[in-house]
């Protein structure tokens, strides 16, 4: 029978199928069930990268020891890994490589929407992009085979609704891939510049192979309709054009990278008027129309965000989206928040106490700089904080740094937050940095990292001693603290920041969401007799307490997770643990 | 309905569940012989944000996502919840509010204040609105997490799956220390409508 899949448990079923033995990632939405889903099948090996760019070197040297591999990360991670990517694409494979763009129109879940078809023009890579589940397995798997052919990794580019859209999947059978032998070939993997101008030829060989194959490839083609209106469109975009307009002509390109010329003008050639409908950037839009073929993409439709059906039917149907009802208008907006209990609040509390300025990091404690919290000056990309606490020094001085922080999770510290913190060092910054430690990596859905000891199969393994690290940096001023302790964070934020060498304050405690974690004891309650209704308690932005309007009065909601943070901000102790 | 698309709004808040029971009712369709496909939120959103997931089922499903205006059923884990999503609505759909209030951020830290009667007002523009305390009804069941499979006790009678077919997929689905629970749950669920 058939099973419901989201897209990425399909990629990673695909690449089994495939033959697949290995898979590197970094988390991040939408890409992470990619390979935590591939880790569930035996006989494969599968990893949580620190980042994505030893995610993607992992990668290639298992391709180059002739293994199939997957690698995954969302699209900004991509930015990360670029920099082997972008010469892997001249040394080609030896083993399959298939390297997965979770992209994120829309951004549901990221600080940017860049569109990394892009990454297939530049890197010169061929990019699939495929529109359900059973496109994504059926896709992978074929990346695989195009990977070996054509001596190139292969780009399969998803968005967020295709990752997380669930859609009937057949399943197949895996085609165990032995490892293909290992030869020194130096002149195909040692990159210099007199072997790679000879890898360079046959890149645009390759491309130009690549876009004769798609003319006649099955992962291109045309569903004719009425000529008058014929679409040219890839990826989930693809259904949202069939269930807008279902009597029209459509041609779905699998291969949004290179583009097969005659297949589009072909098309174009046979329709009465030829529209584009592409989210995000004009890939495809662009080069049609460099070719001269005459065409509309972006006169008609956003560069902003996810398309949807109604948005298509009010562009060329002319149906116009249901009225409503307009109560939404009404409603206040319910942006996420952190946990009842989530330790980052502590910290985010004190920081803005003590009105300092917060360079800040990807992670749950982004969420920090929304009202009424706002604790947070910037935030750039994942381990930026580091950096740009020293930039701001260095341009303002050592007096303003002393007002400042930066900000970084655990998990964003080991990806990319270290050799900012090695610059402060060497080049003798003041900062105080804040590693909030966690324990995990939490905004994505609680991955295991190098400094939690375990691995992506939940094994013990060698954990990183995170604060040893920092002092092997040359750290001096190194220190653990519970973020939930109040008194104690902003005793030691204040002697750190007053100190003009390097420190670090470790804010530990683990996130309230983990399963092992200990337990709190005990329950809060509200004392109405001493509660005056100052509303202080608020300011946390917990949900774990709430105020009753008519009463004046605050109270503790079920969602509470007993951390104890309130009573230490209530003035008139009304805030009290249950006895007994 | 047999022959037409069926399009389910699952609406709430991060962390109330609402994948579960998205997951439940596709299920259900998939072992109905139905073409199926469930859009569905990760990552920052289920931080306590507003969540959306979306079900549709019939013959030939395109599109993951409900048009506005298109949905036969909306269902509300939280009372807010339900009037921000209810523009998705057919204009003779459905919507089974659960009377869960949730306060949002802005309401939390006192920048807006939370609605009054907001279901009244939406049974005032809907024919179709039914309240229910499903977090009760839940905590009667022994276990109020089970609040979400109450409700697909509801929906399923609203949508006329048989009960059989929903106990197969609660079984595949929910962990089995959880079972006991949730079937009960989903029984009294689907007799509260019709009781």
């Amino acid at each position: 029978m058939k099973k419901l899949m989201i897209g990425n448990a399909a990629i990673a079923r695909g690449a089994y199928e495939a033959g697949a033995t290995m898979a590197t990632a970094y988390p991040g939405t939408p890409s992470t069930e990619i390979v935590s889903n591939f880790a569930k099948y035996d006989g494969v090996y599968a990893e949580w990268s620190p980042n994505e760019k030893v995610a993607m070197e992992v990668g290639a040297g298992a391709s180059i020891g002739g293994a199939r591999t997957l690698v995954a990360m969302k699209h900004v991670g991509v930015n990360v890994a670029a920099d082997p990517l972008y010469t892997f694409a001249y040394t080609g494979v030896t083993g399959g490589l298939v390297i997965v763009s979770g992209d994120d129109p829309g951004m549901h879940s990221s600080q940017n929407e860049q569109d990394n078809r892009g990454y297939g023009r530049f890197a010169k890579l061929p990019v699939l992009e495929p529109s359900d589940s059973q496109e994504a397995l059926d896709f992978t798997r074929l990346a695989f085979d195009l990977s070996e052919e054509y001596d190139t990794p292969v780009m399969l580019r998803v968005t967020t609704r295709l990752a997380h859209s669930q859609t009937l999947v057949e399943e197949g059978e895996r085609v165990e891939q032995p490892l293909k032998d290992y030869k020194k070939n130096a002149a195909k993997y040692v990159m210099l510049p007199g072997h790679a101008r000879l890898r360079h030829v046959e890149v645009e060989k390759r491309m130009e192979k690549l876009q004769v194959y798609g003319e006649t490839s099955s992962l291109n083609r045309i569903e004719w309709g009425t000529k008058e209106l014929g679409i040219i469109t890839s990826g989930v975009a693809y259904q949202y054009v069939k269930e807008a307009l279902p009597g029209v002509s459509v041609l779905k390109l699998g291969i949004t990278n290179p583009l097969s010329q005659n297949l589009i003008r072909s098309f174009a050639e046979q329709v009465d008027r030829l529209v584009i409908v592409e989210e995000l950037e004009p890939v495809i839009e662009e080069q049609v129309k460099a070719w001269g073929i005459k065409a509309e993409g972006k006169e008609i439709f956003t560069l902003l965000g996810e398309y949807s059906p109604e948005m298509i039917e009010d562009k060329l149907a002319q149906i116009a989206p249901a009225p409503g009802f307009g109560l939404d208008k009404e409603i206040p907006g319910r942006p996420p928040l952190m946990c009842p209990g989530c330790p980052h609040r502590g910290v985010f509390h004190t920081l803005r106490k003590m009105k300092l300025v917060v360079m800040g990091d990807i992670g749950c404690y982004t969420l920090g700089a929304l009202s009424p919290l706002e604790g947070m000056d910037a935030c750039i990309c994942m381990g930026a904080s580091i950096g740009s606490a020293m930039g701001m020094e260095k341009a303002r001085g050592e007096e303003f740094a002393s007002k400042t922080v930066a900000v970084i999770g655990d998990s964003t510290f080991v990806h990319s937050g270290i050799t900012a913190l090695i610059d402060v060092v060497y080049n003798q910054g003041t900062s105080t940095v804040l590693i909030l430690d966690n324990d995990t990596t939490a905004m994505t859905g609680h991955q295991e990292h190098p400094a939690t000891g375990v691995n992506i199969r939940s094994q013990v393994t060698n954990k990183l001693d995170i604060e040893g690290m920092v002092r092997a940096i040359g750290v001096k001023n190194v220190r653990v603290v519970d973020p939930l302790k109040l008194d104690q964070l902003e005793a030691a934020l204040k002697e750190e920041l007053n100190r003009r060498e390097p420190s670090v304050i470790i804010t530990k405690r683990p996130c309230i969401l983990l399963k092992n974690r200990t337990p709190d004891a005990g329950r809060y309650y509200v004392d109405a007799d001493l509660c005056t209704g100052c509303k202080l308690c608020l300011r946390v932005g917990c949900a774990g307490i709430y105020f009753i309007e008519e009463d004046k009065k605050a109270v503790m909601h079920s969602s509470c997770a007993a951390c104890g943070l309130c009573p230490q901000i209530c003035k008139f102790d009304a805030i009290k643990k249950v006895e007994g | 309905m047999q022959s037409q698309t069926t399009n389910i709004l699952i609406v709430g808040v991060g962390g109330q569940g609402t994948l579960l029971t998205s997951r439940i009712i596709a299920q259900v369709a998939v072992q109905m012989g139905y073409d199926v496909k469930v859009s569905e939120v990760h990552g920052m959103a289920q931080r306590g944000g507003s969540v959306v997931t979306q079900v549709r089922y019939g013959e030939k499903i395109y599109s993951p996502i409900i048009k506005r205006g298109d949905a036969d059923v909306i269902l509300a884990f939280e009372k807010i919840e339900a009037a921000r999503w209810l523009d998705y609505l057919k204009p003779d759909g459905l919507v089974i509010i659960n009377n869960e209030r949730v306060n949002p951020l802005p309401v939390m830290s006192g920048k807006a204040k939370y609605p009054d009667n907001i279901h009244e007002k939406v049974a005032a523009l809907v024919k179709k609105t039914i309240v229910v305390d499903a977090t009760d009804i839940a905590v009667k069941c022994g276990n109020i997490k089970a609040a979400n499979v109450v409700l697909v006790g509801m929906l399923s009678q609203v949508l006329g799956l048989p009960d059989a077919e929903v106990e197969k997929a609660i079984r595949a689905i929910v962990p089995a220390k959880a079972l006991d629970v949730n079937l009960a749950a989903f029984q009294y669920g689907a007799r509260h409508l019709t009781d």
